[in-house]
């Protein structure tokens, strides 16, 4: 065991794994993460804990992670490139580890630009792959970035943060060709798991994986296939328009606004996607997006036989 | 080249309150290039102000000229005379002709009429684009000469990231992303098998996170006029 976390574990032990989001809230409110934390706890192995995702000021992921551990739920901390320097990173992950935390998403970050500051300066000191050889490094070779040891003194003991490393990959963004390659180079990076952007066209999918498989990065980095619960044909009809790195077939926007009950429909939707893409080869679990919609992750999991967790 | 913009007049009213004569003065090098601080600008500059001036009731007096670089010590010290005659100078330079000028003459304000924007070309008239970031250490032979650092909105070095789509940046519909012409470019050299590797983290002691920068050649270097 590389970190010790839970999702190492079952990962490790070769169970099909099954995480979730956990959004902190905008604003101080530890209440509202103790809420989300009792409705996902058992549920899933491990939840994401975004960081300033889409770059909207949150609770930080560690502030946000270290309740989640407190409610009994193990985080997956996000970190992403947008905000922190080197510098920065590194010392907020000393301070995670030491809080507890094991697992960590290494991400580049949506630009400022769709955020709430759009003002604001970005860092992009480094990037996610370099994020993740960093982090490897600290744990693997207990140096820091700049090469020097992880010790206080000459006489202080090493004390490296060992995190469980993930990274994000998204097979529907361009350029298609060298999105496995891309992958490959996370892996090369540390990535010890991937969650991959939300699936919604499977052909797509398949193909990726297919050109993933024959890499043999299956065998070294476990996948987690990435599925969103949706709400709504409007909901699905936006995102296919304004996401970008997102392909969203036209048949889904029509089978949301055919359902008499869309949110039922959306449900049905993300287990038939779980039960089609666990049968690919290579995939290892599920990371299901349920965006400020945790509430429905319980049913979901139940519902595609992903209960009692391991 | 250096690339720049006018800024709007009204600001530029704004900074010229309170002054009774005003030197606006060219340059005739990049910004000149993209049409933002000539001769022909300091002519339209000159005689907008005026308008204005006339209109506003305000006395405001313009005179006009331009050099070949205000970047330059040789071109700026024979304004001397012009410069003191004036209470202001409105520099239609970028923003280094502004402090050589300011740095010159040291007593008199310098105002920037010019936004300077970037380093760039001339992708056709009047569309001017970025391409160097200016970070003081050429990465180019491994990007197929596309620069990631400019080209790229978040100067991802293993790009691209998972905002690229039909060759559009995730920011902006009109913002070619980076990584998809490099990745291009790469497969016409028949080079994509270098974009595998993975490029570790940046040295930016060399860009503007080391400090402001210099260049001293010995070789050419002339002693100090006292």
């Amino acid at each position: 065991m590389k970190a010790g976390s839970n999702l190492e574990r079952i990962l490790s032990e070769g169970k099909f794994a099954a995480t979730a989001e956990l959004g902190p809230p905008k604003s101080a409110d530890a209440e509202l993460i103790k809420k989300k934390a009792e409705l996902l706890k058992g549920k899933v192995d491990a939840v994401n804990i975004t960081d300033n995702q889409t770059a909207i000021v949150r609770m930080s992921s560690i502030g946000a992670a270290k309740l989640t551990l407190e409610n009994g739920l193990e985080p997956i901390m996000q970190m992403v490139c947008r905000d922190r320097n080197r510098i920065a990173i590194q010392s907020d992950v000393l301070g995670a580890y030491a809080l507890g935390i094991k697992n960590m998403l290494c991400l580049t970050g949506d630009h400022q630009k769709f955020g709430n500051h759009p003002a604001a300066r970005n860092v992009f000191d480094i990037d996610s792959i370099q994020l993740l050889s960093m982090m490897k490094g600290m744990r693997d070779d207990k140096v820091f970035q700049c090469g020097e040891e992880i010790r206080n003194s000459k006489k202080a003991p090493v004390v490296e943060p060992k995190m469980f490393l993930g990274a994000a990959e998204n097979p529907f963004a361009q350029p298609f060709e060298f999105r496995a390659v891309r992958l490959a180079k996370k892996v090369n990076a540390g990535a010890d798991f991937i969650q991959t952007q939300c699936i919604f066209d499977v052909p797509r999918f398949k193909e990726w994986m297919k050109e993933v498989v024959d890499l043999g990065l299956h065998e070294k980095v476990h996948i987690l296939a990435g599925v969103m619960p949706v709400k709504s044909a409007g909901q699905v009809k936006y995102m296919k328009n304004n996401v970008a790195g997102m392909l969203i077939p036209d048949s889904l926007v029509d089978r949301m606004k055919g359902a008499d009950d869309p949110k039922e429909e959306g449900v049905n939707f993300v287990v038939e996607l779980i039960n089609e893409v666990r049968e690919i080869e290579g995939i290892r679990g599920v990371h299901i997006m349920a965006v400020e919609w945790e509430e429905m992750v319980p049913t979901i999991v139940e519902r595609a036989g992903l209960l009692p967790r391991p | 080249m250096i690339m720049g913009e006018r800024k709007p007049l009204s600001e530029i009213k704004e900074m010229l309150e309170g002054y009774k004569k005003v030197l606006v003065l060219g340059c005739r090098t990049c910004v000149a290039v993209c049409m933002a601080g000539g001769d022909k600008e300091v002519e339209l500059l000159g005689s907008l102000l005026r308008i204005a001036s006339q209109k506003d009731g305000a006395e405001l007096e313009i005179v006009e000229d331009a050099v070949e670089r205000q970047c330059d010590i040789e071109y700026i010290e024979p304004l001397k005379e012009k410069v003191e005659e004036c209470d202001v100078v409105l520099s239609m330079a970028c923003g280094c002709g502004v402090q050589f000028m300011a740095e010159l003459y040291a007593n008199k304000p310098v105002l920037p009429a010019i936004n300077t924007n970037f380093i760039g070309v001339t992708e056709s008239v009047g569309v001017w684009t970025e391409r160097c970031a200016q970070c003081g250490n050429c990465v180019l032979h491994l990007t197929g000469g596309i620069c990631p650092i400019a080209r790229c909105s978040k100067s991802l070095l293993n790009g691209p990231c998972g905002g690229s789509q039909n060759g559009k940046c995730e920011i902006d519909p009109e913002v070619d992303c980076g990584w998809q012409l490099i990745y291009d470019r790469m497969a016409t050299l028949g080079q994509l098998d270098k974009l595998a590797e993975v490029i570790p983290p940046k040295d930016w002691t060399t860009s503007r996170d080391g400090g402001p920068r210099k260049i001293v050649r010995e070789d050419v270097k002339e002693d100090v006029k006292t």
